[in-house]
């Protein structure tokens, strides 16, 4: 009984000397600020159901405490203190802030509780912080703010809105807060004003938009107003099936460029060198876990941790590369069987060793910030960074490739071993030398693909095994030997694929293109873009 | 000097002799004591792309056990553990119960995990008259006489997921997308019925299924997006299997979708599929369970601690599958002290109504069609890797072999305790079994 008398005498006093402290500075705030602590307080024990009420009294209060609060809550920063009851926000790049309550100096962990929300409640969060954001300094956060309350809001903020409006000067957060606005006025019971709602959100790009559009078509009882979104409707679905032939497009070239990265190293090794290499997965997998390995050193630097794990990656899988081309494939050129079956084996080695080192767990590469997200071309049209950087890195690598074949010596020396080895090695170049350098640069590309693909996919044991069908698909269909044929090839093969899975799903589609691609070589047995000359005759 | 070697040889000898007839005097006598303790089959695969799950449950079986023979063991004998590996190879699961039940005589068998290593497995356990506890979520639309579902069936995961979503979130429009094998397309047949009987319509209802391990999600994850924005609330009903999950996960953050838009309630992501990947952009996506390690009661913070002291590891978490794998435990002891014998007639006779408590606070209880009463938790996906539980139902739901929603599956039942119809598929309408034995 002592100490819970005790405590609550510290309490008391504590929580004294906090509105003592306020009321020194602020007299007539401290009075008017208890509700709202009361209100902070209750947060620490209330049900989802009542933080709902709690959040939304609170925003009305208009208490300058109350955006870091919701802020914190939307985080996941705001804790309860579960001794003394107060409220504290700790924000991860800042001090902890104490917002209601006694405040202690020291509050041990475990005694910090959570307010925990659910999604009900961030949706509800998301709106009350864009409602004052609208002030905020930085366009980009008004923007942003204006989009939020587009089709969310309630109609009691179109004052709010209005004056925001008035004094925006930047012209992207002008429409986006027009758009918020015009979304409340559909709702206006005077039809003059609905009719210019309705023109003003014509103008925009927007999936929500049209879906505003077509339900208020629903119920609309003006004919002018009616015509009128008649009007915007057909407009904006014609704009909507324009971006989704151009999503659909970027999609389709995306999983070209991934298709792209995974076959041109087995251009080489197979295309050029015509070894068939069933470890060429194997060499791409090493690549991403050459991107693990680079992140677990440098854990700090995770932003820049791709540009060393590109050059790491190409240098660790050429080496490999190389070994077993000394050690196995040099032995057995000209016996196509012998290979297939050596290589295989590599491969399957390969992800033992890769088990027995890491663990046949997959394994988690982070994926820089530059690289999450999206670019938002407008309300229909995203296009997400990761596959955009996709594509250049893609056509970078290819553009290199070509360069180093065609424009510098040791290119000049691949093409002649594999033209004519014979005749290459009279004229003084070490074949055996150059052979291991190619199938090195194979690999070595193999391995730069293993980095963008652990930006895509799970990096575990068996990553090579699900791109090794699909990179000889892709060497084929394009032409043995031809790397302009390889990434025609891959491009075609990625949009068809793309354009097909919406019709007929992403189970059919893949049997599809194989079937095709069956019926193809049928016909052209040497792809796409068949080499002439002697040497394909041997 | 070699006199005396001899000597010393000579009766360092006979005493080694000695020492070799007592050894196997203790060997014959600890032998007939071996003989005599209850041997417990372990079946999960150690190997193989199951191993991250099945390693798990084989660690919680092997720490019951060591619990249960610290408390004195069971009917006076020792528990002992028979470990297997089935390497996540189907026809070899078959292969190793056969082992685990002729060579090795075992009294009861805990393993399994996908439901064709189970399908595999159970001509074997029927024929030999064996005893499985099965301790995973599955799709149902089976009974045998010779395994305990301990998981969730449909109506204990799925149903009440899907009754969450539309009631408490008001979802009007459903994705069920799901990985292309069984599990996947039984469980989406249900709902779809489910979902149609409630009155959605069939525009509304969207079925996707992809191969295993797929990672091009953007096709799929735009089409989401296009779907949700119809006006109405649009969720996603997962039943992707496996590390397919990660990418889905990335794709739907990278456009832009929000647990706030466009809910995902996952039927197979657990504590121990989040743990090791960074969950911050999961955030508020849902999983419906019958346990969460987040609970907050007394047995499962023993549970917890006790598993942290067995596996020496105090990062490692617990999961659903662990919680029916406690429960069959559990269950099981108590039939064979009712039943004072390991006889697997006899303790399944015993069995049935038995109750012993769960992690959450309630009790199980094993019903006569071979199935348990589980509460239905669904919980949000937290930074931590942790579920916070936003919603539960009121009691523990019994579990119903055969689901009501599918025409043909609605007339059958199973009882294996009623003499009259003791099987796993009684049809209601004809009276009669289907004749096999689940």
């Amino acid at each position: 009984m002592k100490p819970l008398l005790l405590l609550l005498l510290v309490l008391t006093t504590a929580g004294a000397a906090a509105d003592s402290g306020t009321g020194t500075t602020m007299t007539i705030d401290a009075i008017d600020s208890r509700p709202v602590d009361e209100l902070m307080l209750a947060l620490g024990t209330a049900s989802f159901r009542d933080k709902e009420t709690l959040v939304t009294q609170l925003a009305a209060s208009g208490d300058a405490r109350v955006p870091v609060l919701l802020q914190a809550l939307l985080d996941g920063t705001l804790y309860s203190d579960a001794t003394t009851g107060a409220l504290i926000a700790t924000p991860a790049d800042a001090a902890p802030i104490p917002l209601a309550g006694a405040a202690r100096a020291d509050v041990p962990k475990d005694d910090l509780r959570k307010i925990t929300v659910n999604n009900g409640l961030r949706s509800q969060l998301r709106v009350l912080i864009a409602a004052t954001q609208l002030q905020n300094p930085d366009p980009a956060v008004r923007r942003q703010a204006a989009r939020t309350l587009t089709g969310n809001a309630q109609t009691t903020l179109l004052p709010l809105l209005d004056r925001a409006l008035a004094a925006e000067t930047d012209a992207g957060a002008r429409a986006a807060l027009a758009a918020a606005q015009a979304s409340l006025n559909l709702a206006n019971p005077d039809p003059a004003i609905r009719a210019a709602a309705v023109a003003a959100l014509a103008e925009t790009s927007d999936k929500a938009i049209l879906t505003l559009l077509e339900q208020q078509a629903g119920t609309e009882t003006d004919r002018t107003v009616k015509a009128g979104l008649a009007r915007a409707i057909t407009d904006l679905r014609g704009r909507e099936q324009r971006f989704a032939f151009v999503g659909d497009l970027f999609f389709g070239l995306s999983l070209g460029s991934v298709l792209l990265l995974a076959a041109v190293g087995l251009a080489i090794t197979f295309g050029v060198m015509g070894v068939i290499n069933m470890a060429h997965g194997e060499m791409i997998m090493l690549g991403a876990y050459t991107t693990y390995v680079v992140q677990l050193l440098m854990p700090s630097h995770i932003e820049y941790s791709l540009a060393v794990a590109v050059p790491a990656a190409f240098v660790v899988t050429a080496l490999v590369g190389i070994a077993i081309e000394r050690s196995v494939i040099r032995f057995l050129y000209g016996r196509p069987l012998e290979t297939l079956l050596a290589t295989f084996g590599i491969s399957l080695v390969l992800q033992q060793l890769v088990r027995t080192i890491f663990s046949p767990l997959n394994k988690s590469v982070i994926t820089p910030q530059w690289l999450s997200g999206s670019w938002e071309v407008n309300g229909m049209l995203s296009l997400t960074y990761n596959r955009l950087y996709i594509i250049l890195f893609a056509l970078a690598v290819l553009a290199s490739l070509i360069t180093l074949l065609r424009k510098t010596p040791i290119g000049l020396q691949m093409r002649a071993v594999t033209q004519n080895r014979a005749m290459a090695s009279s004229m003084g170049i070490r074949t055996g030398w150059v052979d291991a350098l190619t199938f090195g640069l194979g690999s070595g590309i193999a391995g730069i693909a293993g980095v963008a693909l652990s930006q895509l996919t799970n990096v575990g044991p068996n990553l090579g095994q699900s791109y090794i069908i699909d990179s000889f698909l892709v060497v084929v269909f394009g032409g043995v030997g031809n790397l302009l044929g390889t990434f025609v090839a891959a491009m075609s093969l990625g949009v068809v694929n793309k354009f097909a899975e919406p019709l007929v799903g992403a189970v059919l589609a893949k049997i599809l293109i194989l079937v095709f691609v069956i019926l193809f070589i049928q016909r052209r047995p040497r792809g796409l873009f068949a080499l002439k000359g002697r040497f394909v005759e041997d | 000097m070699n006199e005396t070697t001899r000597t010393g040889f000579r009766r360092r000898f006979k005493k080694t002799g000695l020492q070799v007839l007592t050894t196997a005097l203790a060997l014959t006598a600890g032998s007939a004591f071996a003989a005599d303790t209850i041997k417990v089959g372990v079946l999960h695969s150690l190997s193989g792309t199951m191993a991250i799950s099945e390693t798990t449950l084989k660690d919680t079986v092997l720490m019951l056990i060591d619990e249960q023979n610290k408390k004195g063991g069971l009917l006076g004998k020792k528990l002992e553990a028979v470990v297997v590996d089935p390497a996540s190879n189907w026809p070899l699961f078959a292969e190793k119960a056969k082992e685990l039940l002729v060579k090795d005589k075992v009294d009861v068998i805990y393993g399994c995990w996908t439901s064709v290593s189970r399908k595999s497995v159970l001509p074997v356990i029927e024929e030999a008259n064996g005893l499985l506890f099965y301790p995973v979520q599955y799709e149902g639309e089976e009974s045998s006489k010779n395994v305990f579902y301990t998981g969730a069936a449909p109506n204990q995961q799925a149903i009440p997921a899907v009754d969450y979503l539309m009631k408490d979130v008001g979802v009007k429009r459903w994705v069920l997308a799901g990985t292309d094998y069984v599990y996947p397309r039984t469980t989406n047949k249900i709902l779809e019925a489910y979902l149609k009987s409630k009155g959605v319509a069939a525009e509304d209802i969207m079925i996707n299924y992809t191969p295993f391990g797929h990672s091009d999600w953007q096709t799929i994850v735009s089409d989401i997006k296009k779907f949700g924005s119809a006006g109405k609330k649009t969720a996603v009903v997962s039943t992707i299997n496996g590390d397919a999950n990660v990418p889905f996960y990335k794709e739907l953050g990278n456009q832009g979708i929000s647990a706030e838009n466009i809910p995902v309630i996952a039927f197979s992501v657990g504590e121990e599929e989040l743990s090791g990947f960074d969950t911050t952009p999961l955030v508020g996506h849902l999983a419906a369970w019958n346990y969460f390690m987040s609970v907050n009661t007394p047995e499962n913070a023993a549970f917890i601690k006790q598993w942290h002291a067995f596996i020496k590891d105090p990062k490692r978490v617990t999961n659903d599958p662990m919680e029916a794998t406690y429960i069959g435990f559990n269950l099981w002891v108590k039939a064979v002290e009712k039943a004072k014998t390991t006889n697997v007639d006899a303790v399944r006779k015993a069995i049935y109504g038995l109750s012993v408590p769960n992690l959450t606070g309630g009790k199980a209880v094993m019903l006569p069609n071979h199935h348990i009463t589980k509460p239905v938790l669904i919980g949000e996906i937290q930074a931590n890797g942790q579920f916070e539980v936003v919603w539960k139902t009121d009691k523990e739901v019994p579990g119903d072999a055969w689901t009501d929603y599918l025409p043909e599956s609605a007339k059958i039942t199973s009882d294996w305790q009623d003499p009259a119809i003791n099987c796993g598929n009684y049809n209601t309408a004809t009276k009669t079994c289907s004749g096999q034995n689940y």
